[in-house]
């Protein structure tokens, strides 16, 4: 009897050892892989392929980090989270970091202790209802039971769209986004919300897809994000920098397939000093020279990962929108490399 | 070795702390006390260094904050800006609503295939086998799955009930058999307290009226056991006592003005409103837990039965007392006996397995604050200790009336 409950104490006490460590950068470096924590499977963002390869558009982020940190883009071990084990994952250490469209909030930065490291994709919350319902705005939706991945902040928005419209609904959380388009299908929901970039992969992976269309209200702002352990800033730094290589870039015109030459011939003071043939912007944030070309090498600059992964050439079919360059109208902008 | 000797005499010495048998024990005991209380003190400063070091402190402050979201059940007033702490007594009376359903149909279900296991029937007696063999060596979570899965695709949608002109008809007009669940009349009063809408008081009066029937068919039985005891002639009792249930809940309907609200497929072009909705989640949950735990239920009364010597059935029927009657007057009753420990730990196992329900998208307490509120608060440690202490508790609670009902039942021995 006492031998047994001094053995569950020592197993308890072997379970809760692990302490949150404060650099991650030498912990990545020392074991060789990065620990990167992504979706369970979402086609165009992170879903493993047909020969178990992980790709896709948040996959792309952990890939270019791992690029960046080890050299070798292929160093990543995927950790599939989901909506309600992430934080957990990331915040005990299990996870180097995480990218699984996750919505940058005020609360998650400060209260839940991360670090958001800025945003990879630009996105709303929107709903899918099947053609044949006849609806052409979320606000005709009084009555409807609407699916919800739970455990993300779409229910907290969904209750307070339809609150501030005066109607009702009946929530349907679902933990998953393949069984939540299991019952959507079904009829078992009448629409189905989520992130917009969500809904629309989840449209292409359906036998017809027109017969389902998108509502035209965005009820929300989700800024979707790699985010990091707060109080490790070093860390965080890396995985925003690497981030923003993605973003410069794809602005100063560096792809996979001209960044050797462009390495060796560029005339552009900035393009120079991103690569690492000027300047030593690697050493100060404690990596190789060469770190945002292994980077960009990893996966293409942001507009290639965009369009393999999610863009208009692809079933996904999403129009780059928010996400453009600003030079083009869009939101995203890097801060200089200098 | 004498066990005839002295008591050692002579002054104490330390060494007797382990050589004496005296003392031996009670030093391997401090010994192990202590080991512990260290190992105790360690995992408790572990805990809060690596709190501490992660910026995290324990509170239970959300608790007061708005929730935020919103529950497909509710059984008290709940919207999306009650607190977490409400959202998690919604939860608390979700998960205490499918627990009693379940613990009282697993029982049923249980009860007759264990009795019908051991019919004299082959067919009877194979049939309930081949239940109790599949349904215990399936997991739960599975058959949660699959029977919410056949209901959603097997069910017509909400909208084929629908319209002026519907799909299909609702059985006897009333009930609609859905995907999203089932929908039947709820009865109301009109003429009672508090008005149209009416008020709990109704219910508590017709809680009481059940309760005075209750009562009163137990007084008509045990006067008729006396009679019998004394006279050997049992006064018929069938008559009064249906009329003792019914006559005065007919009396109550009328005086309350009972009427039904039925579901109306035209209030809304996406569901039925009105009536009462049991939703697919609680239906597909309270089923799959039901026919889960009535199979170990099942195992549990055969051998309660068979633990009853056969002496016993014998004498009975040689007393000329029917096959029906010789199992529910001299069997059972001491099956009961063997029955009912066992049973203890079936109904903890459905409590606990209704943690299940997530699966299916039912609120149960795991859904609402173990999953929801832990989700958009991130207090991982303090919901996850209050889910602990939940359910610690409820299981006490049900252990703790079931032994009171055992101890009650257990053989009097004088």
């Amino acid at each position: 009897m006492k031998k047994s409950v001094i053995l569950g104490a020592l197993t308890v006490a072997g379970l809760s050892a692990s302490a949150a460590a404060a650099a991650t950068l030498d912990d990545v470096k020392e074991r060789g892989t990065l620990n990167c924590g992504v979706a369970t499977g979402l086609a165009g963002f992170a879903a493993p392929d047909a020969n178990g390869e992980w790709t896709g558009f948040d996959v792309a982020v952990c890939r270019a980090v791992a690029a960046a940190v080890l050299g070798d883009a292929t160093a990543v071990e995927f950790v599939p989270t989901t909506g309600k084990t992430r934080f957990t994952a990331l915040a005990s250490g299990e996870i180097d970091m995480l990218a699984r469209n996750t919505t940058w909030t005020f609360s998650r930065d400060t209260d839940l202790k991360f670090d958001f490291t800025g945003v990879n994709y630009y996105d709303g919350q929107g709903f899918m209802v099947p053609k044949s319902l006849g609806v052409s705005s979320a606000k005709d939706l009084d009555g409807a039971t609407v699916c919800i991945q739970t455990g993300t902040t779409t229910e907290l928005n969904l209750a307070d769209f339809f609150r501030a419209n005066n109607i009702s609904y009946e929530p349907v959380p679902i933990e998953t986004n393949a069984e939540a388009i299991q019952q959507y299908s079904a009829g078992a929901c009448d629409a189905y919300t989520t992130d917009a970039s969500g809904l629309a992969s989840s449209r292409a992976t359906f036998e017809t897809p027109g017969d389902h269309i998108l509502l035209p209200e965005i009820i929300s702002k989700e800024p979707l994000g790699p985010l990091v352990r707060h109080g490790d800033n070093e860390w965080g730094d890396v995985v925003r920098w690497t981030l923003n290589a993605l973003i410069a870039a794809e602005e100063l015109g560096v792809s996979s397939a001209n960044i050797n030459e462009m390495a060796e011939s560029t005339t552009n003071p900035e393009v120079a000093r991103l690569l690492g043939t000027e300047g030593d912007l690697g050493s100060m944030i404690g990596l190789n020279a060469d770190w945002a070309k292994s980077a960009i090498m990893a996966s293409g600059n942001y507009g290639e990962i965009f369009a393999k992964n999610i863009g208009e050439e692809t079933p996904i079919g999403l129009a780059r929108g928010l996400n453009a360059q600003w030079t083009n109208g869009g939101l995203l902008y890097s801060p200089p490399f200098r | 070795m004498s066990t005839l000797t002295d008591p050692p005499t002579g002054s104490f010495r330390l060494s007797m702390l382990l050589n004496d048998t005296r003392y031996r024990s009670m030093t391997l005991q401090v010994i192990a006390a202590i080991v512990l209380a260290t190992l105790l003190f360690y995992l408790y400063s572990n805990l809060a260094a690596n709190l501490r070091a992660a910026g995290l402190n324990i509170s239970f402050d959300f608790l007061g904050s708005s929730a935020g979201y919103d529950i497909n059940q509710t059984l008290i007033e709940y919207d999306s800006q009650s607190s977490n702490l409400r959202a998690a007594v919604v939860g608390i009376l979700n998960t205490l609503l499918v627990a009693v359903l379940a613990c009282v149909t697993a029982t049923v279900f249980g009860v007759i295939a264990g009795v019908l296991r051991l019919s004299n029937n082959w067919l009877v007696r194979k049939l309930m086998a081949a239940y109790v063999e599949i349904f215990r060596n399936i997991p739960v979570l599975i058959w949660i799955i699959i029977i919410f899965t056949i209901m959603t695709a097997v069910l017509p949608g909400a909208r084929a009930y629908l319209g002026d002109d519907p799909e299909r008809d609702m059985l006897g007009g009333v009930i609609a058999l859905t995907n999203r669940g089932i929908y039947v009349p709820s009865p109301f009063f009109t003429s009672g307290f508090g008005g149209g809408e009416g008020s709990g008081l109704n219910w508590l009066i017709v809680l009481a009226v059940l309760a005075g029937s209750f009562f009163a068919t137990r007084f008509i039985t045990h006067s008729a056991d006396a009679k019998q005891e004394a006279t050997g002639v049992r006064p018929k009792t069938g008559l009064l006592n249906l009329a003792v249930w019914f006559v005065p809940l007919v009396v109550l309907a009328l005086v309350l003005g009972l009427s039904w609200d039925l579901p109306d497929p035209l209030a809304n072009r996406f569901n039925l409103r009105g009536g009462l909705q049991i939703g697919a989640p609680l239906i597909a949950l309270w089923f799959a837990l039901s026919i889960y735990t009535g199979a170990f239920i099942a195992e549990n009364v055969r051998a309660g039965i068979q633990a009853v010597s056969k002496g016993q059935t014998e004498a009975a029927s040689a007393l000329g007392i029917r096959p029906r009657r010789v199992m529910s007057l001299v069997v059972l009753p001491q099956a009961l006996r063997v029955i009912i420990p066992p049973l203890i730990s079936q109904y903890l196992n459905i409590t606990k397995n209704s943690s299940l329900a997530i699966a299916v998208g039912y609120a149960d307490i795991t859904a609402t604050l173990g999953g929801i509120t832990l989700n958009q608060t991130g207090r991982a440690i303090e919901c996850v200790l209050l889910l602990m202490l939940f359910y610690l508790v409820i299981s006490l609670v049900i252990s703790a009336v079931m032994n009171v009902y055992n101890s009650s039942m257990k053989l009097k021995e004088r």
